[in-house]
């Protein structure tokens, strides 16, 4: 039974990126995975799921009560079918990281956080300390493993495979105890951070809410993701679901422009694996100068406007 | 009503990590050691519910050697009620974690628990999942908003795609955000009040817990740095560069 399990990620609509992730990093163990699509309507997201590279089976799991990712329902639909796999992967986003544990702690294992690289089936490395620190990380030989995948670590798998699917109801009862209310969405039509090929974030020195619009508009010129600091979002400036670092999305486009970003340890943690880091910041001695690849110590609210100019 | 309130003392986030030379470990020598800044938040939500009326008594409970009563005397000085100190030399993975605070959940019955979305040392982000799991209550994850009203909770929860509210029914396990709450500072009156407060301390192995299935960590390593970048002098030179490596 050395067969992985991946387990699907998607809004409903379309599938995330992040479930081609998991599956690169299936292919790197070396495994024949599966992927199993929970949800509501789920014949869309199973057709997409089944068009990436080298998918053996997509299991759709269509039940009222999956239609929403809580974890309570989605942990125990997983374990109901976690019998003929040896690894059960879910991405490190925050839908991952919410349902991975509460899986392994089912099944009586510790669970492997943010695989970063691939030894073997039972070897991985992954960042700790805010990425300051790399480990290697094994597994008990034989043990299920339990893991989240580091997204930003692990490219999309090509997305012309064919595999069949299957449908079936759901194996678990819904829980009564957690019920599902609504999700507010604070972002608009811009390409979601941890996917897209370039993200223009903002700072504290943006100063006002009014004043994200530079980096909105920026943005849209090229057709980036818009990010942000913790200190630009806890101080209002923008929604929570920009916030790139540690404690907020760990991203890995090819090219991240940061304005009037400082340049914490925790936001680097979560630029680390980009491309490309320009900074632009009034104070040449920031620290995020010491990670960026191309510097310019100048007002961000002189250099946006020119920006926009010379690539209009 | 009891809320139970984790706290683990670790590396203070100002310091900046130096990984060891014989890969044997990060250096902690003299390195500043505080409340994970989650859990500093957990604790302040626990306190405004008790102060708001809406809960009797807040306990912290740490895992570790008495270098962490430290960080409980400090709950205790932000206004926690009293401490529970579970002994023990081992450095714990979350799987036995939770099953130890199982133990002191059944001892204590508490109506909410609050733990720190993550520790900043390991990054699990899997403790609050795993206990939610072994007790076979609700889970309330990254929380933003946290409302009690009866024997449920309104949980606002920052995830990916923006906020998300749920409603779980008490008692049930919530992880804290960063965006909760504020904590408050502690002032030194409340320092002296707190040394008379209750510490109890019980061993991990009077609780019937031990370690099972621990992954092993082999290595530390220092992340690969990335190389040394330069500085252009103004805009026209950065749109050209970034025009010549064909990223506009």
């Amino acid at each position: 039974m050395n067969r992985t399990l991946i387990i699907a990620e998607h809004d409903g609509t379309s599938l995330n990126p992040s479930t081609s992730k998991c599956a690169r990093c299936a292919t790197a163990i070396g495994q024949d995975f599966d992927i199993v699509v929970m949800g509501s309507s789920t014949n869309e997201i199973a057709t997409q799921a089944a068009a990436i590279d080298g998918a053996g089976t997509v299991i759709s799991v269509d039940a009222e009560h999956l239609a929403n990712p809580l974890a309570a329902n989605h942990a125990s639909e997983v374990v109901a079918m976690a019998d003929g796999y040896s690894h059960i992967l879910g991405p490190s986003t925050t839908y991952g990281r919410d349902l991975m544990p509460r899986i392994a702690a089912l099944l009586g294992v510790n669970q492997v956080s943010d695989i970063s690289a691939v030894e073997d089936g039972y070897h991985f490395k992954r960042p700790i300390y805010a990425g300051n620190a790399i480990v290697d990380v094994h597994a008990p030989e034989g043990s299920k493993v339990v893991a989240t995948v580091r997204v930003a670590s692990w490219k999309a798998l090509g997305d012309g495979g064919n595999a069949a699917v299957e449908s079936k109801s759901a194996s678990s009862a819904a829980s009564s105890h957690t019920r599902y209310v609504n999700l507010e969405s604070g972002g608009g039509e811009r390409p979601d951070l941890q996917t897209a090929t370039s993200v223009i974030s903002g700072g504290r020195a943006m100063a006002s809410k009014e004043n994200f619009d530079l980096i909105y508009e920026l943005a849209d010129l090229i057709g980036a993701g818009a990010g942000a600091s913790r200190a630009a979002v806890d101080a209002g400036y923008c929604p929570n679901d920009m916030q790139v670092g540690q404690t907020g999305k760990i991203i890995s486009p090819d090219l991240y422009i940061a304005f009037g970003i400082s340049g914490a340890i925790q936001h680097i943690t979560g630029i680390k694996d980009a491309g490309t880091i320009v900074a632009v910041n009034k104070d040449a001695d920031a620290p995020i100068f010491e990670v960026a690849d191309i510097g310019l110590a100048a007002d961000l609210f002189t250099v946006i406007p020119e920006m926009k100019q010379l690539l209009g | 009503m009891k809320i139970l309130v984790g706290i683990k003392r670790v590396v203070d986030y100002n310091v900046r990590i130096r990984v060891k030379s014989d890969g044997s470990g990060v250096d902690t020598d003299g390195v500043k050691m505080s409340i994970n800044p989650f859990d500093e938040i957990a604790l302040e939500e626990a306190l405004r519910i008790r102060e708001a009326g809406l809960a009797e008594e807040v306990i912290v409970v740490s895992l570790g050697g008495n270098e962490c009563q430290q960080q409980l005397r400090t709950g205790l000085a932000m206004g926690a009620d009293r401490a529970i100190q579970v002994d023990t030399s081992e450095n714990l993975q979350p799987l036995t974690i939770a099953r130890t605070f199982l133990k002191v959940i059944e001892k204590e019955q508490p109506g909410l628990v609050l733990l720190g979305k993550q520790a900043i040392d390991g990054d699990n982000s899997q403790t609050a999942q795993m206990l939610a799991a072994l007790w076979d209550r609700p889970q309330a994850t990254f929380a933003s908003g946290l409302n009690l009203s009866g024997d449920t909770a309104t949980v606002v929860r920052e995830v990916d795609a923006g906020l998300e509210t749920i409603e779980v029914d008490l008692p049930a396990v919530v992880s804290v955000d960063l965006r909760l709450n504020e904590p408050r500072f502690v002032k030194l009156p409340d320092i002296m009040k707190a040394k008379r407060k209750p510490l109890d301390v019980i061993s991990l192995g009077d609780l019937g817990v031990t370690s099972e299935n621990d992954l092993e960590i082999s290595h530390y390593t220092p992340p690969p740095a990335r190389d040394k970048g330069h500085m252009v002098e103004d805009t026209a030179q950065l749109v050209a560069e970034l025009k010549s490596r064909g990223l506009v």
